[in-house]
């Protein structure tokens, strides 16, 4: 049930979105083709890629700092999403003992580069994608999608789901509360289960009605109105080439390299 | 079994983005038929739906762990194929978005282990000829089959990438025997679920345009097959990008003459790992101390730029 009562701090990427910066105030149609490109060109790297990737990060780092992102947030969301990956990922070392390079007298395996590899690809990727949500809101996701071409009925489904996840989320905790509270610490069964989604089921289909009748009356033709209109200026469009030039740059060009033989006096 | 970016290479995303594109798009199409109808809204809130309750785990009798429900199957059986394909979508994509479960470029993995093999592979083959005489039996086989062949897809498209070490066959038996368990329990929630509104309102439980799921599956499963073929014979190649780099400019780049491009030249033809085949050369210490240290350096470089950043945006 921990997971459900995690539906509460959703609305922080929210509130984080609602504010005002250089980021926010960004096309949301250029920052999804810059993630877009972002988590494409992380996700191209060989699987031994360490180093090479760490330049990435400004993207993320640098779309925090001026969108006023708090780090500990990005990461606290990362932290929970780890497991999965995580847990494909630590079978590498074990699988792959080929030693790959040498630290002194240490030998490091290929599954132990790769291990790291997968680590910072989640890292960049994950952070990519929560920064551009906590920049753009939700309705600017979907209004960017929609004007990317994504199906409208989509865009229009997405924005739905968000808005009603909420409304039902604390419906569904409430119902969960009175259960817990009378069932004195007894698992939920398959049977209870279904009575009580099936409750919410009944609840979320009758809002639905509801809520379609009242868009109706109030002039609803099957268009979200736009509350800003997205409008593509210089900036966006200076903001996109300049991260697919940058992308493209460390993609070709391993950073961390030329940096890392100029620190050590050039390679032998 | 979500699947990660960090685990899903450009083309498998590539090949499955465009098979799950391609049936988001002819579910878009039929939906939009039905959106003077209502559905909608009515999608929408459900997606809503769907969303709460894959979090609300229930006891599984006897075996001390829990299980939630997906929800591909009870949807497909409320509104039909497409607009069941479509909620499920919105739900991964506010999961990927909100929750770093699966991301961006694995989405067309996720939609189609999650969303297309449901919707448009086992409820019309197995749940609907089953429907009218063995209703229970026809979820139940649905479900599990459903699960099973959404985690042979994972399996199968970890392979393809190679991002991870497992061994392909050793993966899909450790993956597809607990996703058997949990299809069944995903199996008893939707009998259960469609028992109860059955009784509750027995309207809706037989609710769902029919039809129109032909045409998407064609084509996704065309797009799938010329999709798999390509990401097999390209993953051959170990990187899409410096081939096509390659194929640009018909050779490696020279390295030019000045100071800081050689060093890189020899600090890369020192590298740990040439064309991904380590050799046991001389220097490989060094090459990988001045590895490590590039990037740390690179990453302190990285945080002071944010860190500048933050305080020129606070200053004005």
């Amino acid at each position: 049930m921990s997971a459900l009562a995690s539906l509460i701090p959703f609305g922080t990427l929210d509130e984080l979105a609602a504010a005002d910066s250089p980021v926010h105030r960004l096309d949301p149609r250029a920052k999804l083709l810059a993630t877009a490109l972002f988590i494409v060109a992380v996700a191209s790297f060989g699987r031994y890629e360490v180093a090479a990737l760490a330049p990435f990060a400004l993207y993320p780092a640098a779309l925090m700092a001026l969108g006023g992102i708090p780090a500990g947030f990005i990461l606290s969301r990362m932290l929970a999403a780890l497991p999965f990956v995580l847990l494909l990922a630590a079978l590498n070392p074990v699988l792959d003992r080929a030693p790959l390079l040498t630290l002194g007298p240490v030998a490091i395996s290929g599954g132990w580069v790769s291990f790291a590899s997968i680590l910072m690809r989640f890292a960049l990727t994950v952070g990519a994608a929560l920064v551009l949500v906590a920049t753009t809101s939700m309705d600017g996701v979907c209004l960017g999608l929609e004007r990317l071409g994504a199906p409208r009925a989509f865009a229009q489904q997405v924005a739905f789901l968000h808005r009603y996840a909420f409304v039902l989320g604390a419906e569904a905790l409430r119902i969960h509360r009175a259960r817990t509270l009378r069932a004195f610490g007894g698992k939920l069964t398959p049977g209870e289960f279904a009575t009580l989604a099936g409750n919410l089921l009944l609840r979320a289909w009758d809002r639905a009605r509801r809520i379609h009748v009242a868009m109706l009356t109030r002039g609803f033709t099957g268009r979200f109105p736009e509350p800003r209109p997205l409008a593509w200026g210089t900036r966006d469009l200076l903001f996109t080439v300049l991260c697919a030039a940058a992308f493209a740059a460390l993609r070709v060009w391993n950073l961390p390299r030329i940096l890392g033989g100029l620190l050590a006096g050039g390679a032998p | 079994m979500h699947m990660s970016d960090a685990l899903v290479s450009p083309l498998v995303g590539a090949a499955f983005w465009a098979v799950s594109g391609t049936a988001l798009y002819g579910s878009g199409k039929g939906a939009a038929r039905e959106a003077a109808s209502g559905s909608v809204p009515l999608t929408g809130v459900l997606g809503a739906f769907i969303f709460t309750v894959q979090m609300i785990n229930f006891a599984i009798p006897g075996t001390g762990s829990s299980g939630h429900l997906g929800g591909g199957l009870l949807l497909a059986i409320l509104l039909g194929p497409q607009a069941a394909f479509l909620t499920l979508a919105s739900v991964l994509l506010v999961q990927a978005l909100f929750f770093a479960d699966g991301g961006l470029l694995a989405l067309g993995c996720n939609l189609f282990n999650m969303g297309f093999i449901p919707a448009f592979i086992t409820f019309p083959l197995i749940y609907r000829p089953l429907a009218a005489r063995a209703r229970t039996a026809g979820i139940l086989l649905a479900a599990v089959a459903a699960l099973g062949l959404g985690a042979g897809a994972v399996a199968l498209e970890t392979r393809l990438s190679g991002i991870s070490a497992l061994p392909f066959r050793t993966f899909l038996a450790a993956l597809v025997p607990i996703h058997l368990v949990i299809g069944l329990v995903e199996g008893v929630a939707t009998v259960a679920l469609v028992r109860f509104l059955a009784s509750a309102r027995p309207e809706l439980a037989e609710g769902g345009p029919r039809g129109g799921w032909k045409a998407p599956a064609l084509v996704a499963v065309l797009a799938l097959v010329t999709g798999g073929g390509l990401t097999w014979v390209a993953s051959r190649n170990p990187d899409g990008l410096e081939w096509a780099i390659l194929r640009v400019a018909g050779r490696e780049p020279a390295p030019a003459g000045d100071p800081l491009h050689r060093a890189s030249a020899r600090a890369a033809e020192a590298a740990p790992l040439p064309d991904y085949a380590p050799k046991g050369q001389a220097g490989r210490a060094a090459t990988s101390r001045a590895g490590l240290l590039g990037g740390a350096a690179t990453l302190a470089l990285v945080a002071l730029a944010a860190l500048g950043l933050r305080a020129l945006r606070k200053t004005p």
